[in-house]
């Protein structure tokens, strides 16, 4: 066969217009639902912010009230006082809400939704009246979890990570309602990223244009593809261990409670088999989305599409051998420690590849700074530091000296708000004008980078220096160690510091609605990329096409010899293009 | 304020912060190649009118020469880290002439068995104090650590010692106090509302302060009650 397959006819094509209800509350457009994820998941980014600057208010000036505290109930904050039982709540929340209901969402739940069909010449999902599920699915589990603020006793109390037997004992924890709300929030957002992994790994399969073959597409894609697989895997893992908790705490199982046979552990080694793919799909998207625009930036083809490709894949395998790092002192038996010192330290290898094919990517590029390149290169530059500073928890006589202190909170922020936010900072500003049909400020842009790169790092790099003083985390008042008294002026830098670095996302967030409405409007490819997307008018209809597009080469094809502009879209046909021999769609 | 690791207090620091450097240095030159190569590259190839981007999709040598330097270098790290952790923690690390004491954590205290003159637990002359850890300098001291209700963990920083302390196990961790003086035992594991203040008083004690303390403390004891 020569011939192309014919492309499927548009099933949107025609289509009637719809109200208001079907157009943006109950979608089945994946474009829309991406725009949910985003504005709720935007929220609760705020959420925990707010959170993290009470936690750092205590930190810095322990005891004293806090700036408008005084509008807290007495169980909380009397007189503003923040109370033990409430700092514990904000803890566990705030990292809670960042992971499950911030980073993830906005990784996954919006771009995986709004790019996978997009990049691949798809209409929509495999599945769309699942993927509406799974966004009133994630949605309903957002509101179960704030709603644990609003219950007696106040929220969950256990740390994001929820050690049982603490977690399980409503009698020893002091929280009752909230830990059981922390269970089944958790049992619907697993449920829901269940669903939304299901649609993006038989959309990836099953949905791409003609052309469109496994190594022509996007690093992007690909994160996110590998991305749901470890969601489909690790998600389910974290929902059995939630109900067998919740089943402990209301219906008198005791699966982790040792007073009657039960095993503490169990939940340790059910909680980092997950927890430790959920890294990956915390860090794998924003990586690949990275790669789109570093090459874009650059104006230069991705540096070892290929190594990039299998180092996604290295970093999801090996991410499954390591939960146990996060057990070097729990009591587990020692010899376990050294295999999954061993495999923590070889996942180092495929970060590396990944930053050096980065820096080889803008290695005699032609670089353009806009906003999304600051970001991406913001991200390898900060994301090293997150990726370095794991190793010094990998090796196990040193972790015994590190865990659970500041060193290993650093790290964390390093990955996460180094890593991962910058990432977003950087392609919510890139597809925003194929989202809104409107372009994001430039110039508020780079002044938000900017603010936020110098305080992020006053916030977090001297938690290293604290975390190496032996600074232990989750600690109400620091001073009541006479060990750390003296580290007290270094706290009061890091939490002006984060005040700053919380005022500066305002910025953002300003920027974001401002420009919803008075942005400049949008040309159809303004940052000139060879992705699908970009050859749809902005913002992109529903149903996406009217004729599915043909691939004839990887996205990457930035000043290439053989045009004269400096990028070449994948759909642009040359005369040494041939047509795609099978649709994918028969199979690849 | 210190800037850098706490007093070494114990025959773990030597190997423990010489790993610290050891890591220090080999990261510290992965920071320095990969910052001073993104600020040369912003530098040198940012836009300008007429510069086009050299078209290249990779290069094979520079893949393998960048996969097998951290490879080997990581599997090098884990080699070295595991010899020190198997004579920190493996499973016959404990010097058999280790000074036994029981430590029982509950929300949110310490209560520490010694095992009276006779040097040895579960015998008559044992004796508990609450949040009071004495031990003696130069010698290996094993802890024999019970919880009550929730997971507690085991933390001086000066001694660089930690063991997460869990309901239903008997663990036994061991550390060799090298300098005397006073010292703070943390709980490092979020236990509870109370878990800020779960500490206790660490006093490493030369043998000859040692021997008088526990003959005071047994005598105060009385055979066995739950002292101070």
């Amino acid at each position: 066969m020569t011939t192309a397959a014919a492309p499927q006819a548009a099933p949107h094509a025609g289509h009637a217009p719809m109200g208001f209800w079907r157009k943006y509350i109950f979608s089945t457009d994946h474009k829309i639902i991406g725009i949910q994820f985003l504005f709720v998941s935007l929220f609760f980014l705020l959420v925990g912010g707010f959170l993290a600057m009470q936690i750092r208010w205590q930190l810095g000036f322990p005891g004293r009230p806090m700036p408008g505290g005084g509008i807290l109930p007495e169980t909380m904050a009397p007189g503003g006082v923040i109370l033990p039982e409430y700092y514990i709540q904000l803890v566990t929340m705030h990292g809670t809400f960042m992971v499950f209901f911030a980073i993830m969402p906005l990784l996954v739940g919006v771009f995986a939704n709004f790019l996978i069909p997009l990049k691949l010449g798809a209409h929509d999902m495999a599945f769309p009246r699942i993927n509406m599920w799974s966004f009133w699915t994630a949605f309903l589990a957002g509101m179960i979890m704030l709603a644990g603020f609003f219950v007696p006793d106040g929220a969950a109390r256990a740390g994001w990570t929820s050690y049982a037997p603490l977690s399980a004992r409503p009698d020893l924890s002091g929280a009752s309602y909230g830990q059981m709300l922390w269970c089944i929030s958790l049992v619907c957002l697993g449920l829901s990223s269940i669903l939304g992994s299901l649609n993006y790994i038989t959309t990836v399969i099953n949905n791409r244009a003609p052309g469109m073959t496994w190594f022509r597409m996007p690093l992007s894609v690909w994160a996110l593809f590998i991305t749901a697989i470890l969601g489909l895997l690790a998600l389910p893992v974290l929902s059995g261990a939630a109900i067998m908790l919740l089943f402990d705490q209301t219906i008198g199982t005791h699966f982790f409670d040792p007073a009657a046979g039960g095993q503490a552990l169990l939940w340790q080694h059910l909680f980092w088999f997950f927890g430790h793919p959920e890294v990956y799909i915390l860090i794998l998207p924003a990586m690949g989305m990275v790669s789109d625009i570093i090459a874009n930036g650059s104006r230069k083809p991705i540096f070892g599409y290929h190594s990039m490709v299998f180092a996604i894949v290295g970093i999801a395998f090996l991410g499954w051998m390591v939960w146990g790092h996060h057990m070097f002192v729990s009591g587990m038996n020692p010899t376990l420690g050294s295999t999954f010192m061993v495999s923590t330290l070889i996942i180092a290898v495929p970060s590396a590849i990944k930053v050096f094919n980065w820096m080889g990517t803008m290695w005699r590029g032609n670089l353009h700074f806009h906003v999304p390149m600051l970001n991406a290169v913001g991200f390898v530059a900060m994301f090293v530091i997150g990726g370095l500073s794991g190793i010094y928890m990998a090796a196990t006589p040193l972790d015994m000296f590190i865990h659970d202190t500041y060193f290993i909170v650093a790290h964390i922020h390093y990955v996460l708000f180094g890593g991962s936010l910058f990432a977003l900072f950087g392609a919510i500003t890139y597809w925003y004008p194929k989202m809104f049909g409107r372009v994001m400020s430039e110039r508020w842009g780079k002044i938000h980078f900017w603010l936020t790169l110098l305080f992020y790092n006053c916030t977090f790099f001297p938690m290293h220096i604290y975390g190496m003083g032996g600074a232990m985390r989750r600690i109400y008042d620091p001073t009541q160690y006479d060990f750390l008294k003296p580290y007290q002026p270094l706290n009061q830098f890091i939490t002006i510091s984060a005040f700053l670095l919380f005022a500066t996302q305002l910025i953002f967030f300003v920027n974001f609605w401002w420009s919803l409405f008075k942005g400049k409007k949008a040309e159809q490819n303004p940052w000139h990329d060879n992705g699908l997307e970009w050859t749809l008018p902005s913002p992109a209809p529903h149903g996406n096409w009217e004729r599915v597009p043909t691939v004839y080469r990887g996205p990457y094809e930035f000043s290439s010899p053989e045009v004269a502009e400096d990028y070449l879209p994948q759909t642009r046909k040359l005369p040494t293009d041939r047509e795609p021999v099978l649709a994918p769609v028969a199979g690849d | 304020m210190h800037w850098w690791l706490p007093l070494k207090a114990s025959t773990f620091a030597g190997p423990i912060d010489g790993l610290f450097i050891a890591i220090l240095i080999i990261t510290g030159i992965a920071f320095v190649v990969v910052e001073a190569g993104l600020i040369w590259f912003i530098l040198r190839y940012r836009q300008r009118p007429g510069r086009k981007a050299f078209y290249t999709h990779g290069n094979a040598r520079a893949e393998v020469i960048w996969t097998a330097i951290p490879a080997v270098t990581m599997v090098a790290l884990g080699v070295i880290s595991n010899h020190y952790w198997v004579q920190i923690k493996g499973r016959n690390s404990i010097p058999p002439n280790a000074y036994p004491i029981a430590i029982h954590a509950k929300q949110f205290e310490w209560q520490i068995t010694y095992p009276g003159p006779d040097g040895r637990l579960g015998t008559a002359d044992d004796f508990t104090v609450r949040n009071q850890l004495h031990v003696p300098v130069g010698q290996p001291v094993v802890v024999h650590l019970s919880s009550e209700d929730v997971i507690h963990s085991f933390y001086v920083p000066q001694l660089r010692v930690r063991q997460d302390v869990v309901p239903g196990m008997d663990i036994k961790a061991w550390f060799q106090a090298t300098v005397p003086g006073d010292y703070e035992l943390a709980c490092s594991q979020l236990c509870g509302m109370g878990h800020y203040k779960m500490r206790a008083r660490v006093t490493v004690h030369t043998r000859a302060d040692f021997d008088a303390w526990m003959k005071q403390a047994a005598q105060g004891a009385t055979g066995g009650g739950t002292g101070s």
